[in-house]
């Protein structure tokens, strides 16, 4: 008896005496990321993943493909209320103030302490942090950002009796550029559209192009006020429902974000807006010379900034989230956010990393790849709101009942924000 | 119409029929065929219908090397078989205490089974969905599975095949000393074969083809079974390449309509099986 | 093993009669099956009536009492009477044309068409899809521009259309995927009827010199009332209860056109993660739900009594 007990205790010291030499049990880690682009961006991402678990042997990181930005917010908040959410996620960085609302995420201040790391928030670019900060505090770390772009079809322009190389500049050239685009067969149906705008899924995204660009914002700062029925709202809402309907240089009806890039590979447009996220897929599947420019001003130039954010998630053990900090930093660092940007077209979300030797032979070889970054200056934050995925619905109804012509605009823009004003009222208190 | 053995001359009105469901079978064969064709072929022909195009089976290969298909597979395999043999041991049970035992509710029972024949698990999202997460169960393969094992159409049909068995047989059982379970085991159970055969395989068809439920109870690649998998990897927000979605998209449904192809006879028979009441 | 087990458990419970044995053995049996149902159909009924008349849990607000608020914002909400409009509109769209085309579909393959065995494989194969590869498939031939409609429309020389993202045609749209998916399942059921009817009928009225459009109004059809009914019921449960094409194709849009109610419920519930009103929601479906049974309840007993 006395001896099993002693054997026990020997046992007992020797695995304790063990696990300190032994290798520390890995850190796991699992991210839900979407994909809102063309491209084999998923091999992509598993790559950098592999590539990270390989100079860092005690953390494995799992990168899980969750379908759009909707879909992914979906499914990161089903995992988080069945308490097992991921660790980190790349999620839009408009769904800040719900993950803050449902008591998620962690800001990256708590963790960040370090001068290196202080120093290394400091260092994105300030229109990406617009949507990253609230409250003083650090939420969310910029990815895969972008700004929309026009892409230009440089023959077409040429076949229409454009300058190739002159992109409209301003509204009234937009129009302009756009019906001289805008081709008929001889039975009268259209066989090439001057410009596609895409409106289905989240228009309010490309509808801020508009907004911006007329010199109006959609929301404050606190993501609690709407301002869709101000006037110069409702003015660029009409700009874009005259594309279709007065101009007849866009089709009418709600336009698929999805295929717009095909339209244009297919030239059945001969302008597209979309993000400088699909700059890499355009180059590799356009047969003919394309250009890519800022958007034309209307008072001013502008555009929304768009894309998804890492944020770090709550429930996680205190070593998980000092290993997403690592991961984020890692994947963040000029070098690779060099990389990503050369291998999508997403914006590299640094300033540093456009100075990298890869970034700089690529902009030499490519300047197209500048421009979002270029439209930076002029860019403003995506609309984020407090329970924001309704009050961007109640935005997206309006937007499509205006482009279907169920409701003028005026009326879509005060439906809207009546909505969005009974959604919000909560958090005005 | 065709009213029996009277019309077997061709007639300008048989010319006329036939000549219209044949227009009406290929309209609705139509689509599929496209489909079939554009996955088999690369990706400029999805939108250009060449005829001479070439045959390539490299959709196929993108598409099983752009989402774990495998993973998909056996995860919707595991389901069915799953779901199918806890609804044959429930519904056999259920029914078989319906069918032979005068237990006291006996009616009232029943009438509640009924009611889940109208409402489904499926319009239950909601609450079931909370039930899951309480229970700790969610993203695994048994959240998909537990609220269809109990199926009321089953019990149903089982019940009524079962009361047609005559009970002079179940009293030979009894006389020879069988229990109640026995009985069932070795009488019920074999007279019963061909609808248990109709039954597996509309419940099959119908798991193997879920898609709301699951996409809510299932996060993580482990559980995902093929149609949320076919959803995510769909997602037009990428930007589409209809030659691999719809080579994904056959690949998915290939299993059940190559069983389907094969056991034809047996399919629409179990469908018609299952419909007479 | 079992066996014994069994004899021992039932031993041990009962007193001396046969009827307690009854009660005890018929419960027993049904028990594993009845906790699944209660769990997972009658209980959530249950709680969805109850949670409907709570506030919506958020981290740090418990759910409080608030009556009949949600109900109240139900009737308030434009969404909800579109998608309700939806859904009649999509019933009757889908239910009365499958089932007709299901009839006509089962009359053809039943009668003596040359080469009926290829016309049954194609009614019957969609049903064997799922609906979201189905979905996935007329996705694409909907796509404006290059779609297959718009390369058939092209070559017609009629212009090219939005299907999808216009409101006028993107319900329509999703009543002609449903249709095609569903005849051929319901095909099945009037082939079994009709090949249960006797042959006999048929001469009888051939003899009197019956037309065979005479044939099949006045007796056909009155026989296969049964079956329609059964059909029926299947119809309209289906219209509410599929929805993955929505998911697919046109996630409620443009605009809540192609909304259905249960889409709306999963968007409420999962995307804004109000479960409070998705409760109300889902109480207004299973409402709708619970008359269609009763009206079929109702019908077939009159049936019963007719026959």
């Amino acid at each position: 008896m006395i001896a099993r007990l002693f054997a026990c205790l020997l046992l007992a010291a020797l695995c304790a005496g063990v696990t300190p030499v032994a290798a520390q049990a890995p850190v796991d880690l699992t991210f839900y990321y979407p994909v809102a682009v063309g491209g084999p961006v998923t091999k992509i991402i598993d790559g950098l993943a592999a590539d990270f678990e390989k100079e860092n042997p005690g953390i494995r990181v799992k990168p899980i493909y969750a379908g759009t930005y909707q879909e992914t917010i979906v499914k990161v908040l089903t995992a988080l209320k069945s308490g097992e959410p991921p660790q980190m996620s790349v999620l839009l960085s408009t769904d800040m103030f719900t993950l803050i609302d449902e008591d998620a995420i962690v800001p990256f201040d708590e963790m960040a302490t370090t001068a290196d790391d202080r120093a290394w928030l400091k260092r994105f670019f300030p229109a990406f942090m617009l949507n990253s900060q609230t409250g003083g505090k650090t939420w969310g770390i910029p990815f895969q950002r972008s700004t929309i772009v026009l892409y230009w079809n440089k023959e077409a322009f040429k076949e229409a009796g454009l300058d190739p190389n002159r992109p409209p500049a301003t509204w009234v050239e937009q129009v302009e550029y756009a019906r001289k685009l805008t081709k008929h067969d001889a039975g009268g149906n259209v066989t090439q559209w001057g410009l596609e705008v895409p409106s289905s899924g989240f228009p309010y995204w490309l509808f801020q192009g508009f907004t911006t660009q007329n010199d109006v914002l959609l929301m404050n700062q606190g993501g609690n006020e709407t301002y869709f029925d101000k006037p110069a709202v409702v003015e660029a809402l009409q700009y874009w429902v005259d594309l279709s309907v007065k101009h007849k240089v866009m089709p009418t009806g709600i336009i698929e974000w999805g295929t717009t890039p095909k339209d244009f590979f297919e030239r059945k447009t001969a302008m597209m807006w979309t993000t400088t996220g699909n700059l890499t897929n355009v180059k590799n599947n356009a047969k003919f010379e394309f250009g890519v420019a800022m958007l034309p001003a209307g008072k001013r130039r502008g555009s929304p900034t768009g894309g998804g954010n890492f944020h770090i998630f709550k429930k996680s053990t205190p070593a998980q989230q000092a290993a997403s900090l690592k991961f984020i930093k890692w994947i963040t660092s000029p070098t690779r956010a060099a990389q990503w940007g050369i291998d999508t077209g997403y914006v590299a979300v640094r300033g540093d990393a456009w100075d990298t030797p890869a970034m700089k032979q690529y902009v030499a070889g490519f300047p197209a790849a500048a421009v979002a970054r270029d439209q930076l200056q002029y860019a403003v934050a995506e609309l984020s709101t407090h329970d924001n995925q309704r009050v961007t619905k109640a935005l997206n109804d309006g937007l499509q009942a205006a482009l279907t012509g169920a409701k003028t605009p005026e009326q879509a823009m005060k439906d809207a924000q009546r909505e969005a004003d009974r959604i919000l009222r909560p958090y005005r208190r | 119409m065709s009213g029996g053995p009277g019309a077997s001359a061709l007639t300008p009105g048989r010319l006329l029929e036939t000549v219209g469901a044949w227009l009406l079978g290929i309209l609705w064969a139509l689509p599929l065929a496209y489909a079939v064709w554009t996955a088999f072929h690369p990706g400029e022909f999805s939108t250009h219908f060449v005829l001479s195009a070439p045959l390539t089976l490299g959709n196929f290969w993108a598409g099983w090397a752009a989402a774990p298909f495998a993973r998909y597979f056996l995860n919707t395999t595991l389901l069915v078989a799953m779901i199918l043999a806890g609804q044959l041991v429930l519904c056999t049970l259920a029914a078989y205490a319906f069918a032979r035992f005068a237990f006291a509710g006996r009616a009232a029972a029943f009438l509640l089974v009924l009611v889940q024949l109208m409402i489904m698990p499926d319009v239950l999202i909601v609450e079931n969905y909370r039930t899951m997460s309480h229970l700790g169960i969610l993203d695994t393969l048994g959240a998909i599975g537990l609220p269809y094992m109990a199926s009321a159409f089953g019990i149903f049909l089982l019940r009524q095949t079962f009361k047609t068995v005559p009970k002079e047989l179940d009293e030979a059982a009894r006389v020879e000393g069988a229990g109640a379970l026995e009985t069932l085991w070795r009488v019920y159970v074999p007279l019963a074969r061909p609808v248990y055969i109709a039954y597996g395989l509309v419940s099959v068809s119908y798991h193997w083809n879920n898609f709301l439920w699951p996409l809510i109870v299932t996060n993580s690649v482990q559980s995902r079974p093929l149609t949320v998998g076919l959803q995510v990897f769909s997602s037009t927000d990428q930007g589409v390449d209809w030659s691999i979605i719809t080579a994904a998209t056959l690949m998915t449904s290939a299993p059940l309509l190559v069983a389907f192809l094969i056991f034809q006879r047996q399919f629409v028979q179990s469908f018609m099986r299952a419909g007479i009441r | 093993m079992l066996r014994r087990g069994w004899r021992l458990a039932v031993g041990a419970l009962s007193v001396n009669s046969s009827g307690w044995r009854v009660h005890v053995e018929g419960w027993l049996l049904l028990l594993p099956a009845a906790v699944l149902l209660v769990a997972f159909t009658h209980y959530p009924a249950a709680a969805t009536l109850y949670h409907s008349f709570f506030s919506n849990p958020k981290p740090g607000r418990p759910p409080v009492w608030v009556g009949a608020d949600n109900y109240r914002a139900m009737l308030e909400d434009p969404v909800f009477w579109q998608v309700l409009g939806n859904n009649v509109w999509f019933a009757l769209g889908t239910i009365p044309v499958s089932i007709a085309l299901a009839l006509l579909m089962a009359v053809w393959v039943n009668g003596r068409i040359p080469g009926r065995w290829f016309l049954r494989l194609s009614f019957f194969t969609p049903t064997v899809l799922p609906m979201i590869a189905v979905a996935n498939i007329w996705l694409f031939f909907y796509t404006p521009g290059y779609g297959l409609l718009e390369q058939i429309t092209g070559l017609l020389g009629l212009p090219s259309h939005n299907w999808l993202g216009s409101r006028s045609t993107a319900l329509g749209c999703l009543v002609v995927v449903t249709v095609w998916k569903e005849a051929g399942f319901f095909m099945i059921f009037y082939l079994a009827a009709l090949q249960s009817l006797s042959p006999h009928l048929a001469e009888a009225a051939a003899l009197m010199g019956a037309s065979p459009w005479y044939f099949f109004r006045r007796v056909t059809f009155p026989l296969l009332m049964p079956t329609t009914l059964f059909v029926l019921v299947n119809a309209v449960i289906n219209s509410f209860r599929l929805v993955d094409h929505i998911v697919v194709m046109t996630k409620g849009g443009p605009d809540n056109a192609t909304a259905l109610l249960l889409y709306y419920i999963y968007d409420v519930g999962f995307k804004f993660w109000d479960q409070a009103y998705a409760a109300a929601l889902t109480l207004v479906l299973l409402l709708i739900l619970a008359t269609v049974a009763l009206g079929q309840f109702v019908l077939l007993d009159r049936r019963v009594h007719y026959r």
